[in-house]
């Protein structure tokens, strides 16, 4: 009758150690193919302008980075530290996605509470998340200026997605529960706290996982437009005076800091996780 | 409260009651002209073949539906919501997965705002009666089915209902842990002589566990008819619902009970 979890065998078979064996030599292979395939990357994208087969002049070279940014870490009197402007970028799409996460999951809630609400705004949530917000860079950029623009387009790109998200994930929380806290006479707010919020806590974390990536992109494409500081900036001042390494650094920073942003997530996810 | 009709007063009582679920299409008549009494402390099963507003007579005396005509009273008193008297176990067990086996148990408390620290110590004595001690800070998944059920009864009773409201609470289960649990489940409700109605569409269980078996009709569900389940036994006393199965009558009302759902089959 009881399910309890299965322990590690204490004699391991010999078939059990080969099944084992066969299990890590799997993993192993995939590790390596990634491996393999990111340096496989960087030898053609190193070697193809050497042999004149692309333009250097376009493409730089993965050598380069690393020296480029050795010499940008210091700042000159016409260019910040290159971290000063990871810092900035890091920063806008953090407030960003955090001030989306908090408003959305608000708005969600709203809208799960009065569901005429929900029925009036419907055809403009719709309507304003299939709208490229990036249209409205310039724009932000008159209203809200330099900064302010940024965390505007950053918080604007994620924020009715993740609206639609949780509302989602709230109307589909087991409508049993629900009548199951009714039952104990459970007010339309106890419901909310103990049955809706944490029965939509795997919703939260796939829009968390979402938000990431999209309020990055809304801090880069707003400083292209409007920053001084950022990697966004950097990407567009370095293709202006063709220096494709300055380019190639700020992707490539950009590239770590969103590995970074992934991994604190499924950090959280794997802890949350456990205890379901 | 006072009983306002002294003794004899039915524990829950409906008059007259019938519901209609209003849709775009329309009406739907679920329930009509319903009038029944349960006594204090008696065992109903509710039997009727599905559709035919069972679980809604359930959620009808929960208070968690009002009726559209007629009323339903516990205690003498019209329903008007959830009362803390009722207690409601529904088709599954419905556990939170993000909440311990004990936390799930206290959730009625902790929604009526009971003193917690009493509804924990009394939560893990039910738990531990139905022996699920070592478990208070497992969590659902790493549970069977039957035990599982058996935490929802936890729950339930962990707020002290006066009344059960049972919704074919095994139907999830595999047949053997059903009929066991159901001994268990009759077993601590005579015991803890609650007033329990029990609504399901296995005539084996209603008439094993219950003193009374009320059929219910197609819908829209009325009341069809009223049997009194009976066991001549020794020592007077009635069979634990296992038991009750090997009995000669349990037989006869098997069959009696049967037909007249097949009757409705054809007609």
């Amino acid at each position: 009758m009881s399910k309890v979890e299965t322990a590690g065998p204490v004699n391991p078979s010999p078939q059990y150690l080969e099944w084992l064996r066969r299990e890590r030599r799997g993993h192993l292979t995939v590790r390596t193919t990634q491996l393999a395939l990111l340096v496989a990357f960087l030898v053609l994208w190193e070697v193809a302008p050497r042999l004149d087969l692309i333009n250097p002049l376009f493409t730089s070279y993965p050598s380069t980075i690393w020296p480029t940014f050795l010499e940008m870490l210091n700042a000159t009197p016409q260019q910040a530290s290159i971290l000063t402007h990871t810092w900035a970028t890091t920063l806008a799409t953090v407030v960003g996605f955090t001030a989306a996460m908090v408003l959305g999951t608000a708005i969600a809630a709203a809208l799960w509470w009065w569901n005429a609400l929900y029925k009036v705004l419907d055809p403009y949530l719709v309507v304003a998340n299939a709208l490229p917000k990036t249209a409205f860079v310039p724009l932000f950029y008159i209203w809200l200026g330099a900064t302010l623009s940024i965390y505007g387009m950053s918080l604007a790109i994620s924020l009715f997605i993740t609206i639609l998200m949780i509302y989602s994930g709230f109307q589909g929380v087991d409508p049993n529960k629900i009548k199951l806290a009714q039952t104990f006479g459970a007010t339309k707010g106890q419901i909310l706290i103990k049955v809706v919020l944490p029965g939509s806590v795997p919703t939260l974390i796939a829009t968390l996982k979402v938000n990431a990536g999209l309020s990055l992109v809304g801090v880069v494409v707003g400083e292209f437009q409007s920053a001084t500081y950022g990697l966004g900036y950097l990407i567009q001042y370095g293709s202006q005076i063709f220096k494709m390494n300055i380019v190639m650094t700020a992707i490539t920073i950009l590239a770590i800091v969103s590995s970074l942003m992934y991994l604190a997530i499924s950090w959280l996810e794997s802890a949350v996780m456990r205890r379901r | 409260m006072q009983a306002p009709a002294g003794a004899g007063m039915a524990k829950v009582e409906l008059r007259d009651v019938g519901l209609r679920y209003f849709g775009p299409e329309g009406e739907t008549e679920a329930l009509k002209g319903i009038s029944l009494a349960v006594a204090p402390g008696e065992f109903v099963a509710i039997i009727g073949q599905s559709g035919c507003g069972k679980s809604t007579l359930l959620s009808l005396i929960s208070g968690i539906l009002q009726p559209t005509d007629g009323a339903v009273l516990v205690d003498g008193v019209p329903v008007s919501g959830p009362s803390r008297n009722v207690g409601y176990m529904l088709q599954q067990d419905y556990l939170f997965e993000w909440r311990t086996i004990l936390d799930n148990a206290v959730l009625g408390a902790e929604i009526q705002g009971a003193d917690m620290n009493a509804a924990r110590a009394r939560a893990a004595a039910l738990l531990t009666r139905y022996g699920l001690g070592q478990f208070l800070n497992h969590l659902p998944r790493q549970l069977s089915g039957g035990m599982r059920q058996r935490v929802a009864l936890a729950r339930t009773l962990c707020t002290e209902p006066d009344v059960v409201l049972l919704d074919e609470p095994f139907s999830a289960l595999d047949s053997q842990t059903r009929i066991a649990l159901a001994d268990e489940v009759a077993e601590i409700l005579r015991r803890e002589r609650k007033t329990a109605i029990l609504v399901t569409h296995d005539i084996g269980e209603a008439v094993s566990m219950a003193e009374r078996v009320i059929v219910l009709s197609r819908r829209p569900g009325r009341v069809k008819s009223d049997h009194a389940i009976r066991f001549n036994t020794a020592d007077g006393k009635r069979p634990a619902p296992f038991a009750a199965r090997n009995t000669p009558e349990f037989n006869g009302y098997f069959n009696a009970l049967w037909q007249e759902l097949e009757v409705h089959v054809e007609g």
